[in-house]
């Protein structure tokens, strides 16, 4: 199959459970996270691992502020962060009565973002990673052997390896729950609906809403990450109000799903290879004696 | 990990979140994975030149090439297997044929090559079936050629910065990496009135993999820096003086000298596997610490918005950075 | 798992890849067996048993799903109007801490001097508990205190548990009673026993006046004393709603916490001083005169005339009365003119409560019973409440909140800006308080100052506005109305004083009011009496009235201790209670526990008031030696809430009632079933006694019916009772039914009607999707359903709503009744203009326009003439520990304070004094979202425990700078009773504050720790004393003084030494602190 033809069944665009062979399957489902209204509490994380049943992972005093799980792994599906910064946010007011008084404490649930175009499902060489019917992405367990490779192909590092296990783990969207009409665990435990679950077309005009909203109160840093369907992921199942650049929040600015050059390394490959066959021609050739 | 120092208060920095990657660091193992590039590149690398010694009338030297290819295929499988976080699933990597997955295709590759490279070294070893063993041979040197390239791929189609940037240039690099290890290796104790191929495709090799690896590093641009620090540095460094080195030498006088061709041969073989373990621990670095991955997406956003691009980081401040943030 | 699943050859992904849609194998063509047989365990389970959160008292509404006899998963309740399916992490952990390995599952027992536990079988264990507490009751039996009759027992106390049931609570607290047993106190008392009075004396139910989902029709919400976010995340929703709506959210606190970080605008201020800025806001309404003058004259007492001989608190900072040899008040001259009137709560039997005979006393009041309040509506008086109050918040300026609270005045004027514009007709503010407010020396008085703000405001009983009192556990509330307090009964009749020749008429008269649902005491009273002994309880013997035991003055948890330490108290037994940890100094309460014979335990697992004896603080540092202490201590492990029925009362008074799921598991078994058996077993051994002191426990009525494998006690039986009947049988629907004669029994007469019509009404469920915003058709809230307090005050003394927008309940004349969105806090047929006849007493003296029916004199009280025992209005004092000078009045600190003199509780020097240097930084508390109090419920439960695994301290930089510190190093915190170490948290949260021109450093700690369960660390308590306000006997741990240090604490002998050694530098002795 030449390299673009690969490319465009690859990168095909719409609904992504469509392209992985699901004939008319039900909408898209993901998550919006507000942090604008997060408070920090982990519900989510601890919501996510009594259903998963997610090992708990250590006792880690981190000293990032009130951050004790340091970032998504094998362990960690949902990790909420924190942030402490000298700068102002909207309207908030701290009179902290210093020099430079402007403060804000910006706190995230980060997840699996369930890409359209996701690297690990690409990678991954076994089929344990697959688009399920809701167009999110699943690590089976009962197939994945724990090559690894989706791990470093993720441009959010989410995926990581149950070192006692052997397999890799990750959100599942509660696959389980969603196969019988529930929301994922975190979704509903969030206190503030700072986690949001549903219809990813409906969450995404909705986030346009309440994005416009913020920035006529003033609040001009709130932006959208992950929710541009022309991005370098097709667009995330699982996208966010944030309110600061995503590096801050341990995010990429603006990740590519590595598959995208694919086609081209598959040409660069059949090309090095056939050199390597020339090179063997011409060290039989000018051998013979 | 802290990166707070004295009585500074955990205020978040504006590159990253604690100085934590942005990416998960790849779960394979260095030993495993960096050792079974050299070895799948030394095993095509090989079944080319056995093919090669088949064409020249070498017997002794494609039998050499032929049992060296069979010994690397399995050294690799072996260590393939044992990486595995459940070794016996090793068998679902058949579940699917994903061209999206350079590990797939090159799993398929392999449980195609090996038995034509078993194939040939079993007529060697036996001495039966001589047409049947030329006919394998000459089917692995073929495949061979792609086992060697496609490992480019396999580490490329990451988000490993200092591999994923330099896609273009890697599978050259890998592969003339593989035919100066195969050819070092014929050399190494080869005979000496019928190295000529060996020799040659050393020196093939060997140039080839340094060319490629100029524009290797050119192309990695504000990555570069991850391969002259640390280990990898070191790594490369070795590399590149045993092969420019054994490349050198295997030109000159490793028709005429039997030892000097020998030390070349070494020499390549050595370059060859530093290298690999040298690209290997450039990767890690550069996954691990955020700036390159941060930095490499600013730019990109930055060009696609059309917008001037951010004055180019000069590798002593990325060093510095890295440092301070390590 | 090494299985290697060959697919059948048909169904080899790669044939379907190439037969199907799907050809690069990333879908449905690589969908494994396993994925296409998911399903979910809340799909299959066989059953979902609706439950409620045990952690906090939000009381966020659980789905327990069961199968095969085991919990598999726990859920919010989506219908619930007032958590909407929500949980916050503990809630959300509450699957781990019923099923997690961490529950002990058997009884056991430690023998006198023994190093080691051993096992014991259960009904063993019974039995030897039964036997002594009848032997230790015996011995510390008490017939008289000082010639008067106290009938009672002062060798066996109790303490605990603010999740336990309401049923168990009643049980604990009927059999203890009857045993004569007055030592018996909750984590009420420790948590908000001040809001109790200060809102009970303010507005006549000391309980939060709204419900958190109310919070949504706020204007502005002003959170103080509260960390909401973090101690309440599901409520805390409401907030966010109403931010959404447009309201402005202001919170003003020592630490910026999680809270702070959502609202508009934060106020920090320095630890201790909340009066100081409230009572210039209330200058600030007075003197701009922008209080809500028609709702002020209408519903409060500022028209109210107070006595000639009262002499306001002025420079001085004392009231007259004061008597420095209590120290305390006499109360008498803070009287309304020629009217006496009696307070809704807090200190009701004035003359019982002064350790002392006080002068005065019930004669004079009985005589000046009778007559009417003098008012004069044009607020000139100069002795009406109004000018009194402006007399005495004026020297509360905003230059004063500077130098006071170290809040500058351009932002202290904003905050006033925002309560004028947010209160009056069409706007209302809501107040939002924890215990940053109530566990102060003064506490009661910051509760009443905001109370007073909102009544000025005229916020009181309207939607959005209110005093909101954010409980902290499951049943908080329930464990204050039905209480184990050792100074009220059920439903906050108070416990009887000793007094000579005190009968029930005169304990009547001498606690109740004339006017108002208090007037009706004696009917409340005598149905408790006869819920208790019964057939017993006749009207020739006033109905066991004298069963009761009797009080002598303060017998609050920390005068427990102190009884201990004397060796008086020789039984002690904690139902869910961590005192070795949890209460303030925590050293003291393990030096109590260690003079006892027997101690009884009953938890989950071996929390450190369990352990004590083996690896408490002491036996490390060889202070105590394990073979040395004859302590007897007995573990029970309990059942969870899962396992048992039974109602917790949330923190806006609602009682819901939970399901049992399974039964519990080996010796795991409920307090209910405990505290039923023991009282039987203890009444077989009394069985046959002719002993005068054992007939309380013999005429008991001690029997319900029991039902499953372990004889439970069934718990809809003890809330049929709670809820009352007719002596014809026939159930209560309302406690305007109960009667003084002996023809009801109620067990708590404000829950009266809980089991109306023989409906659990606490148990219904209705969904919030098909009721209003106040969810009334969800459980049932005390009193008689009625969600928001005092509504009778949303409407215009004509009854007409204030305002459309603002309409809750008004009167409609055509129907002849009031009406609205809740069910009205006021007689329901009530016409606006109705009148009293002369003399009426009780509800029938309260005239249409009279909205808060509890109170003598149907008024909300500005001022307070009786029940507060730091005097009728709110003054700034400093707290116990503090480093700067009370700037406003010449008294330092709170006069009638209790304060303990004993070598482990000692107190700082004064500031200024030689040796407070010592002591330079003030030190506040909080709470954190992973933890729960003590950590009984969150140190063994590893998914809260790996989310903050360590005790912290938090510091600014201005202070990690000046004294070394080292972010993410450690730090020792230094108290004169304690030393404790803590990694350092140095973060911009925490701010220097410039106090009176000096730069006062502040430093925070969460208290969760100790050193058992899976995260370990010191407990904060080990630093705080015991120092209490004397209204409700609540102790201070919101602030108090430290040194820090950088470094770890010294180990062993070293540890004490230390702060041996801090003292002498101190210079402090048994007269530090003490004085008046």
């Amino acid at each position: 199959m030449s390299g673009d033809g690969l490319l465009n069944i690859m990168m095909r665009d719409g609904d992504p459970a469509a392209a992985a062979g699901y004939d008319d399957p039900p909408p898209r489902m993901g998550f919006f996270t507000d942090t604008s209204v997060c408070i920090g509490c982990k519900a989510c994380e601890v919501a996510c691992k009594e259903w998963n049943g997610v090992p708990e992972d250590g006792l880690n005093w981190t000293g990032w502020s009130h951050d004790n799980s340091e970032g998504l792994g094998a362990d960690t599906w949902r990790h909420v962060a924190f942030i402490e910064q000298r700068a102002r946010l909207g309207d908030h007011e701290t009179n902290f009565q210093r020099p430079d008084d402007d403060f804000r404490w910006l706190m995230a649930s980060d997840v699996c973002k369930h890409c359209t175009h996701a690297a690990c499902l690409d990678v991954c060489p076994t089929g344990a990673i697959f688009r399920t019917e809701f167009g999110t992405v699943v690590v089976q367990a009962d197939v994945c052997n724990g090559c690894g490779y989706c791990v470093p192909a993720c441009p959010y590092g989410v995926l990581d390896k149950r070192e006692d296990d052997g397999r890799i783990f990750k959100c599942t969207l509660c696959y389980d729950r969603l196969g019988v009409g529930q929301e994922p665990a975190c979704a509903k435990a969030c206190p503030t609906d700072s986690i949001q679950f549903g219809e990813l077309e409906v969450l995404r005009e909705r986030a346009a809403v309440r994005v416009e909203a913020l920035q006529d109160a003033g609040v001009t840093q709130a932006r959208l990450y992950g929710h541009d369907p022309n991005d370098g992921v097709g667009g995330d199942g699982a996208f966010f109000l944030l309110l600061d650049e995503p590096e801050v929040y341990g995010l990429p600015p603006d990740p590519v799903v590595t598959t995208r050059d694919l086609p081209a390394m598959w040409r660069r490959v059949g090309i090095a290879a056939a050199s390597l066959v020339a090179v063997g021609v011409a060290s039989a050739i000018g051998a013979r004696s | 990990m802290s990166t707070d120092n004295g009585a500074s208060p955990q205020r978040a920095s504006r590159d990253s979140y604690y100085g934590s990657p942005i990416i998960n660091l790849p779960v394979w193992e260095e030993r495993e994975i960096a050792g079974y590039l050299f070895l799948g590149g030394l095993a095509g690398g090989s079944s080319i030149l056995a093919a090669a010694a088949d064409a020249a009338a070498a017997p002794r030297l494609r039998r050499r090439a032929r049992l060296t290819a069979g010994a690397a295929i399995s050294l690799s499988f072996a260590a393939l297997i044992k990486d595995l976080g459940r070794p016996a699933r090793f068998v679902n990597m058949l579940r699917v044929l994903k061209p999206t997955s350079p590990m797939s295709v090159g799993t398929w590759l392999l449980s195609g090559y090996a038995p034509l490279a078993y194939g040939a070294a079993a007529s060697e070893l036996s001495g039966r079936a001589p047409r049947a063993g030329r006919a394998a041979g000459a089917g692995a040197g073929l495949l061979g050629s792609t086992v060697a390239t496609y490992t480019a791929a396999l580490i490329a189609d990451t988000a490993v910065p200092a591999w994923h940037e330099g896609h273009r240039e890697l599978p050259f690099l890998f592969g003339g990496s593989a035919a100066a290890a195969a050819g070092g290796f014929g050399l190494l104790a080869g005979p000496r009135n019928e190295n000529e191929p060996a020799r040659r495709m050393a020196v093939l090799g060997g140039a080839g993999e340094l060319i490629a690896t100029q524009l290797f590093e050119r192309r990695l641009g504000l990555v570069a820096p991850v391969l002259h620090d640390g280990v990898a540095g070191r790594r490369l460094k070795a590399a590149r003086a045993l092969t420019v080195g054994g490349t050198i030498v295997a030109a000159a006088g490793g028709r005429r000298h039997r030892l000097l061709a020998g030390c070349a041969g070494a020499a390549l073989v050595a370059g060859s596997a530093l290298t690999r373990f040298g690209l290997f621990a450039a990767g890690m670095q550069s996954a691990r610490d955020p700036h390159y991955t941060v930095e490499l997406q600013r730019r990109r956003r930055l060009d696609d918005q059309g917008s001037e691009p951010s004055p180019t980081t000069s590798g002593a401040e990325v060093a510095a950075h890295s440092s301070s943030s390590a | 798992m090494t299985d290697i699943r060959l697919p059948a050859p048909s169904d080899w992904p790669v044939l379907r890849q190439l037969r199907g849609t799907d050809r690069l194998g990333r879908g449905a063509a690589t969908k494994s067996r396993g994925s296409a047989a998911l399903t979910a365990r809340t799909h299959t389970a066989d059953r979902v048993v609706k439950s409620v959160c045990p952690y906090c008292a939000v009381g966020c509404a659980q789905n327990v799903f069961v199968a095969d006899d085991r919990v598999i998963q726990i859920e919010g309740d989506p219908d619930a109007p007032h958590s909407r399916g929500r949980l916050c992490p503990k809630g959300s952990a509450s699957l781990q801490l019923t099923t997690g390995s961490s529950r002990e599952q058997h009884v056991l027992y430690r023998a006198p001097h023994a190093a080691d536990w051993e096992r014991l079988d259960l009904e063993t264990a019974m039995n030897m508990v039964a036997d002594r507490m009848v032997a230790t009751r015996r011995d510390g039996w008490e017939w008289e205190r000082e010639d008067k009759r106290v009938r009672r027992c002062m060798s066996i106390a109790a303490l605990g548990g603010a999740t336990l049931d309401n049923e168990e609570n009643y049980l604990i607290k009927k059999l203890l009673t009857a045993l004569g047993i007055i030592q018996v106190e909750n984590q009420a008392r420790v948590c908000h026993s001040s809001t109790v009075v200060g809102l009970g004396t303010s507005f006549g139910r000391g309980a939060s006046s709204t419900l958190p989902a109310d919070l949504q029709n706020s204007d502005l919400i002003v959170l103080e004393g509260s960390n909401m976010a973090e101690a309440h995340p599901v409520a805390f929703q409401w907030v966010v709603e109403a931010k959404a709506r447009g309201a402005t959210i202001v919170h003003v606190d020592p630490h910026y916490s999680r809270t702070s970080a959502l609202a508009d605008l934060f106020v920090p201020l320095r630890a201790g001083t909340d009066i100081a800025f409230l009572g210039a806001i209330i200058n600030h309404v007075l003197t701009t005169e922008s209080d809500f003058r028609e709702y002020v004259v209408a519903y409060t007492n500022a028209p109210t005339i107070i006595r000639e001989d009262f002499e306001d608190a002025g420079g001085d900072g004392l009231f007259s009365g004061f008597d420095p040899d209590l120290p305390g008040y006499d109360p008498q001259s803070w009287q309304y003119q020629d009217a006496f009137v009696a307070a809704a709560a807090g200190q009701r039997d004035q003359e019982g409560n002064l350790p002392a005979q006080g002068p005065g006393g019930e004669g004079q009041r009985r005589e000046d019973a009778g007559g009417e309040p003098q008012m004069d509506l044009t607020l000139q008086h100069p002795r009406c409440v109004w000018q009194i109050l402006k007399r005495h918040y004026a020297g509360y300026t905003p230059e004063m909140v500077q130098r006071v609270c170290g809040v500058p005045q351009e932002v202290f004027a904003r905050v006033c800006e925002l309560f004028v514009a947010n209160s009056g007709r069409e706007r209302t503010t809501a107040f939002v308080h924890g215990v940053g407010w109530t566990q102060h020396t003064i506490g009661s008085q910051y509760i009443r100052a905001a109370s007073i703000l909102q009544l000025l405001l005229g916020n009181m009983g309207r939607p959005g506005g209110g005093v909101m009192a954010m409980r902290g556990h499951a049943s908080i509330q329930g464990s204050s109305d039905i209480p184990t307090l050792f100074d009220t009964l059920p439903g906050y009749i108070p416990m009887p004083h000793a007094h000579s020749h005190h009968d029930l008429e005169e304990f009547v008269a001498g606690n109740a009011a004339n006017k108002g649902f208090w007037g009706n005491m004696r009917d409340y009273t005598v149905s408790l009496l006869k819920a208790w002994w019964g057939a017993a309880a006749t009207d020739a013997n006033e109905f066991c009235f004298d069963y009761l035991p009797r009080l002598t003055g303060s017998h609050s948890t920390y005068d427990t201790v102190m009884e201990q330490i004397a060796g008086t108290v020789k039984g002690y037994i904690l139902f869910g209670q961590n005192p070795a940890v949890g209460s303030a100094n925590s050293r003291m309460q393990r030096l109590g526990m260690s003079k006892l014979d027997w101690l009884v335990v009953r938890d989950f697992s071996l929390i450190e008031s369990a352990t004590w004896w083996k690896d408490g603080p002491e036996i490390e540092s060889g202070e105590m030696r394990t073979q040395d202490i004859a302590t007897e201590v007995f573990f029970f492990p309990a059942a969870a809430h899962t396992e048992k029925d039974g109602t917790f009362t949330n923190t806006q008074r609602m009682v819901q009632w939970h399901h049992k799921a399974i039964e519990p598991v080996a010796d795991q078994r409920s307090d209910l079933w405990f505290t039923y058996h023991l009282g039987h077993l203890i009444r077989q051994r009394l069985d046959g006694s002719a002993d005068e002191m054992d007939q309380p426990v013999l005429d008991l009525t001690w029997n319900y019916p029991t039902e499953g494998p372990y004889d439970e006690p069934n718990a809809v039986a003890v809330l049929a009772e709670i809820s009352g009947w007719r002596a014809d049988g026939e159930l209560l629907s309302a406690y305007t039914e109960l009667k003084d004669d002996g023809s009801t029994s109620c067990g708590c007469w404000i829950y009266c009607g809980a089991f109306a019509e023989g409906v659990n009404q606490t148990a219904r469920r209705k969904p919030a999707s098909e009721q209003n915003w106040t969810g009334g058709e969800w459980a049932w809230a005390w009193p008689a359903n009625r969600r928001i307090l005092y509504n009778r005050a949303s409407a215009d003394p004509e009854g007409r709503p204030w305002s459309e927008r603002k309409a809750l309940v008004w009167w409609d004349a055509e129907q002849g009744k009031w009406t609205g969105h809740d069910v009205p806090d006021f007689q329901a047929d009530k016409p606006p203009d109705y009148r009293p006849a002369e003399g009426a007493t009780g509800p029938d003296a309260l005239a249409g326009d009279d909205p808060f029916i509890m109170q003598a004199d149907g008024r909300g009280w500005l001022y307070a003439p009786a029940g507060v025992a730091e005097g009728p209005l709110p003054t700034h004092y400093e707290p116990q520990d503090s480093p700067v000078r009370n700037a406003l009045h010449r008294q330092q600190r709170n006069p009638s304070r209790q304060v303990y003199d004993h070598e482990n509780n000692r107190y700082h020097p004064d500031p200024g004094a030689p040796g407070a240097d010592v002591f330079p930084f003030v030190a506040t508390t909080y709470r954190l979202t992973e933890h729960f109090t003590a950590g009984g419920m969150s140190r063994w439960t590893p998914y809260l425990s790996e989310l903050q695994p360590e005790f912290f301290v938090e510091v600014s930089p201005e202070l990690a700078g000046d004294r070394g510190l080292t972010h993410g190093g450690w730090a020792m915190i230094v108290s004169a009773r304690g030393v404790v170490e803590a990694r350092v948290m140095v973060t911009d949260r925490m701010t220097p504050l410039q106090v009176d021109g000096r730069t006062i450093h502040q430093v925070g700690m969460p208290y969760h720790w100790g050193p058992n369960g899976y995260a370990r660390g010191d407990s904060m308590n080990e630093l705080s004393a015991m120092s209490l306000d004397p209204s409700s006997h609540i102790q201070e741990v919101k602030v108090l003084t430290v040194d820090v240090q950088p470094g770890r604490r010294p180990r062993g002998a070293q540890r004490h030494a230390l702060v041996t050694e801090y003292r002498e530098r101190a210079g402090i002795t048994a007269q530090t602190g003490m004085a008046p």
